[in-house]
């Protein structure tokens, strides 16, 4: 019924877990869970009514797939175009968490401003893309900016990464984004979270080849599957494939098995999922599964987990009290125009 | 020694690599074969590893034109017919039009469109997409109608630090010359009194410059002195120079090759109507396209669009009330 395989994904072995991976797996763990706990608040703050404009979008069950990507990349110097379930990712890319909660609240202390909200935010300067809705379109623009830079003579090492569910694979923007990232053979991670519904379309009516990661062997790139529910693998996936495009090895296709632990957004209870996907191994919570990790290697243990839960439940709680105080916009105030170039601006001949 | 329309394009994109390292050159066909219509040719001779062919892949080209602006870069794309700029329009109105509004980041990127019918061309290489990109925040629209305005306004459309819809018209590509290519002319947002008059007032852009340019000098026969304003950038549109031109002339005929519904002329109508009514002495006229796909034969293309013979007509209508 649901195009889940896991026969050929990469898994993380005991030989795997060096020091230096113990570390980058203990940090990754943290950015999940600040994500986790952050997006809780979000949903709540939702349903509750008032403070919240918009919908709210979650990543339930890809913290582990988004944040061991986020977590490779360094900002300042790579290309980060993250989608809508991509909040452990950009707090691992290094994106305070305060630019989440201003872009939601609306604050004009945010990077945009009360213009765009939620998941439509970025700081472009500092190589985080703000998303528009429309998938697929990022990653042409990432593989711009790559293009740019290798012109310029300023690529060096810097890569480019970016996401993307198995609906958003079906869209031409796609496969033209990924077509030309393959002909230029620009350093881009193209990383696909295989969460089985596109709002509320199984994705077998998204695509018809066994797997997706079946799909890079066409465009010329290198493809792996993962267990996008195991850290463990996600950072050992990613960590190959960001050293492959680093080294000019071209871009590289990595596709995560997960279920969408959460509605499309907070409006949406999800309940055209079957409770059968719901106890596939897909759809184990990565958060638990990374936490259970720890534990069982002794690199935490439970008290230490609680309090780590408790340190992030007070940082996000604080953040969320610093900006509801802060100024939503005012539209008297507002600099309504869409061109940078001020002498071109229209709008002063309305009737 | 003559220029044309098109050796200007290619002159004003030389010029463009030349000053600024930033530039660079991204579209089908357009490096070792220099375009379809040759407006890049012997660029990527004379500026090695600046011009580039792209795949078949509208979409991926503007988008990938905006990650580069985001990284400095001011990359002009040619779209090899208008027509199919359709293909990228999501990019061109989405992310390149709102990048600066939502970000705070410029988006300098300049989108050559090869516009406008030739006889033969058909349904999908003769469009007119100005309108449907000038209805969304965010983008400058230009459409040179002389050789001096074809090099001028590609060069001051690299510089802008905004997105850039540069409509070049085909018909004007091999008959339009100039002895050359002449001083700088006006900036961007300021139209143009192409011919001066008394009795009526057409509002044109673009190749229909000419068209009215011609039925100006058949009504000139009959004693009718009609002024000619040629836009040169549809959005912004220099609605001042337009009420200034009415308020002489007291008759407006907006006119348009692009399809009827909507669009510039409706434009223009609808800021003399709102701001300028008291000038008006009849009605203001449009001319645009027939509301049908554009025709493949030549009887049938020449008959879909405004003409100097139509122009004319549409005139002494215009003139008689």
């Amino acid at each position: 019924m649901f195009n889940v395989s896991l026969a050929e994904t990469t898994t993380c072995s005991e030989t795997d877990l060096t020091v230096d991976f113990r570390d980058q797996f203990l940090l990754t763990y943290q950015h999940m869970l600040l994500s986790r706990v952050l997006e809780e608040k979000l949903g709540s703050l939702y349903r509750a009514g008032g403070r919240i404009v918009g919908g709210v979008y979650l990543g339930k069950g890809q913290e582990a797939f988004s944040a061991a990507l986020g977590v490779q990349l360094r900002k300042g110097r790579d290309i980060y175009g993250p989608l809508i379930r991509d909040q452990a990712g950009r707090i691992a890319f290094g994106e305070p968490i305060i630019d989440t909660v201003r872009t939601y609240l609306g604050a004009v202390t945010g990077p945009m401003r009360g213009r765009d909200g939620n998941i439509h935010r970025g700081r472009p300067k500092e190589g985080h893309l703000a998303m528009i809705s429309h998938l697929g379109s990022l990653l042409a623009v990432v593989a711009g900016g790559l293009f740019a830079r290798r012109l310029a003579g300023t690529l060096k090492d810097s890569i480019g990464a970016t996401s993307i569910g198995d609906g958003g694979t079906s869209t031409g923007a796609f496969h033209e984004g990924l077509n030309m990232a393959a002909v230029e053979k620009l350093p881009i991670i193209v990383s696909i979270a295989n969460n089985q519904y596109a709002y509320s379309t199984p994705n077998t009516r998204q695509y018809a080849c066994a797997n997706l990661v079946d799909r890079a062997a066409g465009y010329g790139v290198e493809g792996v599957a993962v267990d996008a529910t195991d850290l463990a693998a996600c950072l050992k996936v990613f960590r190959a494939a960001v050293a492959r495009a680093r080294a000019g090895g071209g871009p590289q296709m990595i596709v995560g098995s997960l279920l969408r632990l959460a509605g499309h957004g907070e409006h949406d209870d999800a309940s055209y999922v079957p409770d059968k996907a719901r106890k596939d191994p897909a759809a184990r919570d990565c958060l638990a599964v990374a936490e259970q990790f720890t534990l069982d290697h002794g690199w935490m243990n439970e008290a230490e987990v609680r309090e780590l839960h408790e340190e992030v439940r007070r940082n996000v709680d604080q953040t969320f009290s610093k900006v509801s105080k802060e100024p939503t916009p005012d539209p008297f105030k507002e600099n309504w125009q869409a061109l940078s170039s001020a002498d071109l601006v229209e709008g002063q001949h309305e009737a | 020694m003559s220029i044309t329309y098109l050796e200007a394009i290619r002159e004003a994109q030389y010029e463009a690599l030349r000053h600024d390292p930033a530039v660079f050159l991204y579209g089908q066909d357009i490096a070792t074969f220099g375009g379809a219509f040759k407006a890049t040719k012997n660029l990527s001779k004379e500026f090695p590893g600046r011009v580039f062919d792209s795949p078949i892949s509208e979409d991926a080209m503007i988008g990938m034109a905006v990650g580069a602006a985001v990284e400095g870069a001011r990359p002009i794309i040619e779209m090899q017919f208008a027509d199919f700029s359709s293909v990228g329009f999501n990019q061109i109105i989405n992310q390149a039009a709102t990048l600066y509004w939502r970000t705070n980041v410029p988006c300098p990127i300049t989108i050559r469109m090869p516009s406008g019918g030739t006889a033969g061309s058909g349904p999908f290489h003769s469009q007119s997409m100005e309108a449907i990109y000038a209805h969304y925040p965010g983008l400058v629209i230009v459409t040179p109608a002389t050789v001096e305005d074809a090099y001028w306004m590609l060069l001051d459309s690299v510089t802008l630090n905004d997105p850039v819809i540069y409509c070049e018209h085909k018909f004007l590509y091999y008959h339009l010359k100039a002895d050359q290519i002449g001083e700088r002319g006006l900036p961007i947002g300021k139209a143009r009194i192409a011919r001066p008059g008394r009795h009526a007032t057409i509002v044109t852009y673009s190749a229909m410059v000419h068209e009215a340019l011609r039925a100006a000098e058949e009504l000139q026969l009959d004693g009718y002195q009609i002024e000619v304003v040629d836009l040169r950038s549809v959005k912004p549109m220099d609605t001042d120079t337009i009420l200034a031109s009415v308020a002489r002339t007291g008759r407006l005929l907006a006119l348009g090759e692009a399809f009827p519904w909507g669009g510039v002329t409706a434009e223009i109508i609808a800021r003399v109507s709102s701001e300028g009514f008291h000038l008006l002495d009849a009605p203001p006229m449009r001319l645009n396209s027939k509301d049908t796909p554009i025709p493949y034969h030549p009887n049938l293309w020449k008959s879909h669009r405004p003409t100097t013979a139509t122009i004319a007509a549409a005139l002494r209508r215009l003139l008689r009330y």
